[in-house]
């Protein structure tokens, strides 16, 4: 091993120390839980880096990550346009159609508690099956280009959204039903003004767990077929030559789309549900 | 049987919903078929007709099971269109898989409860990965292992241990975390030492939570394993017998395997569900 890969090691100590030193002494400040999680990240890196160049891993093994940084430099214009055509056609348009679909059933089914008790124990069977393995058939049936992909995210995000949003319709308690009937509102108006906001954080919790859903869904539908742009053909593609710079370009940018479409789900909840418990802390 | 009627029905609904929509999607090729040959077939002789077409659009249900049957009863269970053969393959692979990332999980809750740092720089990085399809990424470790000449069992095993260990790792750390503040200053009134606390207190009262996390974590070592059959050349496994029947058009083919990895999944989840079932009796812990 050469200088770097012993340099990264070091440094690799070095910040360990340094992180086990400040939460000892420091365990509750926010600064230092930053500090802490941060420094480790970039520790990661670092040891990649290091051990990658000290060792001499061959790129098709293992890029470094200055490699994939300058990989995504100089072909921004190629990941966008996957990323347009994956995100936000494939996976926007099917997470949104979805979950609206989803929503919908709940507060239909909702008003009977003979088909909630019948959908419940099917929708958590199948949330636990794996459904990504009916997107050979729906890109036979819908082509290869984006609606295919949007209805196996479709398929994907309608039931954990539905067990979830189905939970929170049920989330009041009777004292709070039996103050609307004394105010003797309608079914509407009990169900805009109390039930569907006590069924807000059960929604979100669907809601955020569907985000990683819609991209796998999206994505992985991309093996079966797909026009020659999309994040999943550009994956495969770009393995069968060997490039895997780009394959890891590929990857950082649908991390980076999982977690800022994650995050902007979990700000929209802390907007939304500023009134419960866990939000308030 | 309060409990079975309203699933039943549902599932009832289903499958004539299913019926309907196969008369619906085939009945195309069926008029293409009569113009071809210059016929003209009544409403009953389509509705025969896409009963039992070769390759259907949307399969009717009763072919799919008829695949299914012949997957796992027609042939002998070492031939290459067993579905037993190829269920076989998939689950030596996400046991594999799922017994690494359980146990990693597990070792590493333990680590991140007794250690503070640990906590606060792995438990971030572990919730956002969460957040990353790394699903998508599967077919691509596949065959950078494979140009390494690791192939077979072990690299779809890395996939799904992967799946499997951020579940266990969640909720083993909210487990040993749930003995409250009670209990814990009673075992130090006890002048119990961090061992003696860990395997009284704490690892018990997680058991509920790691068979919860068990129950996730298997599901998506399953899922794992197929998406990691997914890429050309695998010719083993449910999940390649998905991605050969998309080749070939052979649509009963893609939904028998479906259907087997469905029940496939929902029998590991009952086995975990009755594993729990005893264990929690034995412990006292009944729900």
């Amino acid at each position: 091993m050469s200088w770097q890969g012993w340099a990264a090691v070091l440094f690799w100590a070095c910040t360990t120390a340094v992180n086990f030193r400040l939460a000892a002494r420091w365990p509750k400040a926010r600064a230092v839980k930053l500090f802490v999680a941060a420094s480790f990240g970039v520790t990661l890196l670092v040891l990649w880096q290091g051990l990658v160049r000290g060792l001499e891993v061959s790129p098709v093994i293992l890029p470094a990550p200055t490699d994939i940084a300058a990989k995504i430099g100089e072909s921004l214009d190629l990941l966008w346009l996957d990323f347009s055509q994956t995100i936000l056609k494939g996976a926007l348009g099917g997470y949104l159609i979805g979950c609206g679909a989803a929503v919908a059933t709940a507060i239909l089914i909702d008003r009977s508690p003979f088909l909630q008790r019948g959908l419940l124990p099917v929708g958590n069977f199948v949330a636990a099956l794996p459904i990504v393995g009916i997107a050979p058939i729906l890109v036979m049936w819908f082509g290869f280009d984006w609606q295919s992909k949007a209805a196996v995210v479709v398929v994907m995000v309608f039931f954990p959204v539905l067990v979830n949003m189905v939970a929170g319709l049920a989330a009041t308690d009777a004292l709070q039903r039996d103050l609307m009937a004394t105010y003797s509102a309608s079914y509407w108006q009990a169900l805009v003004k109390l039930r569907l906001p006590a069924a807000m954080p059960f929604l979100f919790n669907g809601l955020k767990i569907a985000t990683t859903l819609a991209l796998i869904g999206a994505i992985v539908a991309e093996f079966f077929g797909s026009p020659t742009r999309g994040m999943g053909f550009r994956i495969s593609t770009a393995v069968g030559q060997l490039d895997l710079p780009l394959v890891w370009a590929e990857i950082a940018v649908a991390a980076l789309a999982g977690s800022g479409f994650f995050g902007l789900m979990a700000l929209i909840e802390r907007a939304v549900t500023f009134w419960h418990p866990s939000q308030r802390s | 049987m309060s409990r079975l009627l309203p699933i039943l029905t549902v599932l009832a609904a289903i499958v004539v919903l299913w019926y309907g929509a196969a008369v619906g999607l085939n009945s195309q090729w069926t008029y293409d078929q009569a113009a071809r040959a210059g016929a003209e077939p009544t409403f009953v002789d389509v509705i025969e007709d896409t009963m039992m077409q070769d390759r259907p659009v949307l399969p009717a249900p009763h072919q799919v099971a008829e695949g299914l049957w012949q997957g796992v009863a027609g042939q002998k269970i070492t031939s290459k269109r067993s579905l037993v053969y190829h269920g076989w393959i998939t689950l030596s692979a996400t046991m594999a898989g799922f017994a690494l990332g359980a146990a990693a999980g597990l070792l590493l809750a333990v680590g991140i409860v007794h250690s503070r740092a640990m906590d606060m720089s792995v438990m971030p990085w572990a919730i956002a990965s969460q957040t990353i399809p790394i699903l998508a990424i599967a077919p691509m470790v596949i065959v950078v292992l494979a140009s390494l000449g690791i192939k077979g069992l072990i690299p779809k095993a890395i996939i799904a241990a992967y799946l499997s260990f951020f579940p266990v790792l969640v909720g083993m750390v909210k487990g040993l975390r749930a003995p409250d503040a009670m209990q814990l200053d009673l075992l130090s009134t006890y002048n119990a030492s961090e061992p003696q606390a860990f395997w009284k207190l704490r690892l018990p009262s997680s058991m509920p939570y790691l068979f919860a996390s068990l129950k996730v974590g298997i599901a998506s070592a399953l899922v794992g394993t197929i998406v990691a059959e997914l890429p050309a050349g695998a010719t083993q496994g449910l999940g390649a017998r998905l991605l050969s029947g998309s080749y070939y058009g052979q649509t009963v083919q893609i939904w028998a395997a479906l259907f087997g990895a469905a029940i496939l999944a929902a029998g590991l989840v009952v086995i975990v569900g009755v594993i729990e079932r005893v264990v929690l009796r034995q412990m006292g812990l009944v729900r």
